[in-house]
């Protein structure tokens, strides 16, 4: 079952850049990427659960503020050491001028 | 790859040991690996203990770099609560302490470093704790009890990041530093300057320019002597004047040893088949050719990562700029790059009581930034002006100072942008 969430304006998040979302308790971490398409994983670090709103979007990679946790924000995966765990990832849509999540 | 009939030997399990064995494993050695520490534990990472470890937010199997089951995995032999004693070059074997010997085919020191320890009177009573290892940590956290009154000696990171936590548990504080302003040997003076006035305005007693005459007490410390006459008055006593490093192995084995042990552009010592990284290692700046030692999460890490690349056999010189992160209270600090090649500072004011700090060399290039500010707000900015430094581009001092340019914009036509 589907569980559709507007995250966020479009324009609040400039191109190749991140901004935070939180609902009920979750911390997510929404993505636009420099081509213009959006993306969400959780928001904090796999490593030492630091918000990855926090760091640097560089193309499709995000890079934690502390540790140089890289991950890749369209399908999560961690790109190396010190981060091994992948992020989860969901589903992302625009209508209008509203980012919508899909927290399933 | 060609596999050596003896392993290679990491000795020194902490943040630069542990990254570098990993890091083999990920660069396709399939080798024999032997990694050694002297400390019971399995490796875990040292940043939280001064914070999370002292403030019960984190356990110690929380800190670990891996569990014991990503050694198994990764077929890395870890020889833990073991002691080298000898490095014997002409026959390429260590000596442990229980006796045996290993030879090795190449050998890797990252033996890091020891807290310094004073020597006034009353240094030995009761009271009196230092704070390098989760054994450290877990007994200074049993005594910070809510109303002790807890003395810092030494304005450092470590002493700095000690006070917050004593106060944020309750504990009256006082920090004792001998210098005129707090982190002087990182940090420019408007970041010291931040850092006193945060200490301050949540409770901590900052006294600059103390020196200490004795720790007072007969068996348990009840007091800090000062040279100028004053008494200050604790129960517990937390020393943090820095760290020095472990070389005795590297001297007693004749490789060269300076500050560190030395090492080339390749993390390689005076021994071409030994290298050494980490804390203990002094090697040359990428920037300045100059030889420096760095006591960083961050360079272990590199370090460590660069020397797994160099013992495979890959001829390539280490690049990575120093960087610096410190947590005080609910702000952070970072530091990236080399603040004393600096001819020009730059100041740009942020929201919130933020601050960064540029610094550009004569050629308007940018050769370190500093920032301040809560949470990790600054962290963005400080690794886009780490891509802006590595680039050696000139850039005017205006754009910097400006918050309202984004620094994001002057990555514009750098290669690694």
């Amino acid at each position: 079952m589907s569980h559709w969430i507007a995250a966020c304006a479009v324009d609040d998040i400039e191109q190749e850049d991140v901004a935070r979302f939180d609902h009920e308790g979750r911390t997510f971490a929404i993505y636009r990427s420099p081509d213009d398409a959006f993306f969400a994983t959780d928001g904090v670090c796999t490593h030492e659960k630091v918000h990855l709103a926090d760091g640097l979007v560089m193309d499709h990679i995000i890079e934690c503020p502390k540790h140089n946790g890289r991950f890749d924000y369209r399908t999560g995966k961690a790109q190396g050491a010190p981060v091994c765990v992948s992020l989860k990832t969901y589903t992302v849509k625009v209508e209008g001028d509203r980012v919508w999540i899909n927290l399933d | 790859m060609i596999r050596p009939s003896e392993p290679i030997i990491i000795v020194g399990a902490g943040q630069a040991g542990v990254r570098a064995a990993l890091a083999l494993r990920e660069q396709g050695y399939d080798g024999s690996l032997l990694l050694i520490g002297d400390e019971p534990q399995l490796p875990y990472e040292r940043p939280p203990l001064s914070k999370q470890v002292l403030l019960g937010s984190r356990e110690p199997d929380q800190c670990t770099i891996g569990g014991a089951d990503l050694f198994m995995e990764q077929d890395i032999r870890l020889l833990t609560g073991v002691r080298v004693e000898r490095i014997r070059r002409e026959i390429s074997s260590i000596a442990l302490d229980d006796g045996a010997t290993l030879a090795y085919s190449k050998l890797l020191l990252a033996t890091g470093g020891r807290v310094r320890t004073v020597t006034v009177q009353g240094a030995g009573l009761a009271g009196v704790h230092y704070l390098r290892t989760i054994e450290d940590a877990l007994q200074l956290k049993a005594q910070l009890l809510p109303g002790q009154r807890v003395v810092v000696v030494g304005g450092g990171f470590i002493g700095l990041e000690v006070a917050a936590s004593a106060r944020t548990l309750g504990c009256s504080v006082t920090v004792l530093e001998a210098g005129e302003r707090l982190a002087a040997r990182a940090l420019p003076p408007q970041l010291s300057e931040k850092l006193l006035q945060l200490h301050r305005a949540r409770g901590v007693d900052v006294q600059l320019q103390s020196r200490i005459e004795a720790f007072a007490g007969t068996t348990v410390v009840q007091g800090v002597a000062l040279e100028d006459g004053r008494n200050v008055p604790c129960d517990i006593i937390v020393v943090g004047i820095g760290i020095a490093p472990n070389v005795e192995l590297a001297v007693e084995a004749g490789l060269a040893v300076v500050n560190g042990i030395r090492v080339n552009h390749r993390l390689q010592t005076s021994d071409e088949h030994i290298y050494a990284v980490g804390d203990v290692c002094e090697f040359p700046s990428a920037l300045t050719g100059r030889t420096m030692r760095l006591e960083t999460w961050r360079n272990a890490e590199e370090q460590g990562k660069h020397a797994a690349r160099t013992l495979l056999g890959h001829d390539e010189n280490f690049s990575a700029l120093p960087w610096f992160w410190s947590d005080q209270f609910d702000y952070s600090l970072q530091i990236a790059g080399e603040p004393h090649m600096a001819a020009h500072c730059i100041e740009r004011p942020l929201t919130d009581d933020g601050l960064l700090i540029f610094f550009l060399n004569e050629q308007q290039q940018l050769v370190a930034a500093c920032g301040w500010g809560r949470g990790n707000s600054i962290a963005k900015d400080i690794k886009i002006a780490e891509i802006l430094i590595k680039a050696r581009r000139t850039i005017a001092h205006e754009a910097l100072a400006d918050p309202a340019i984004g620094l994001k914009s002057l990555l514009k036509g750098t290669s690694d942008a």
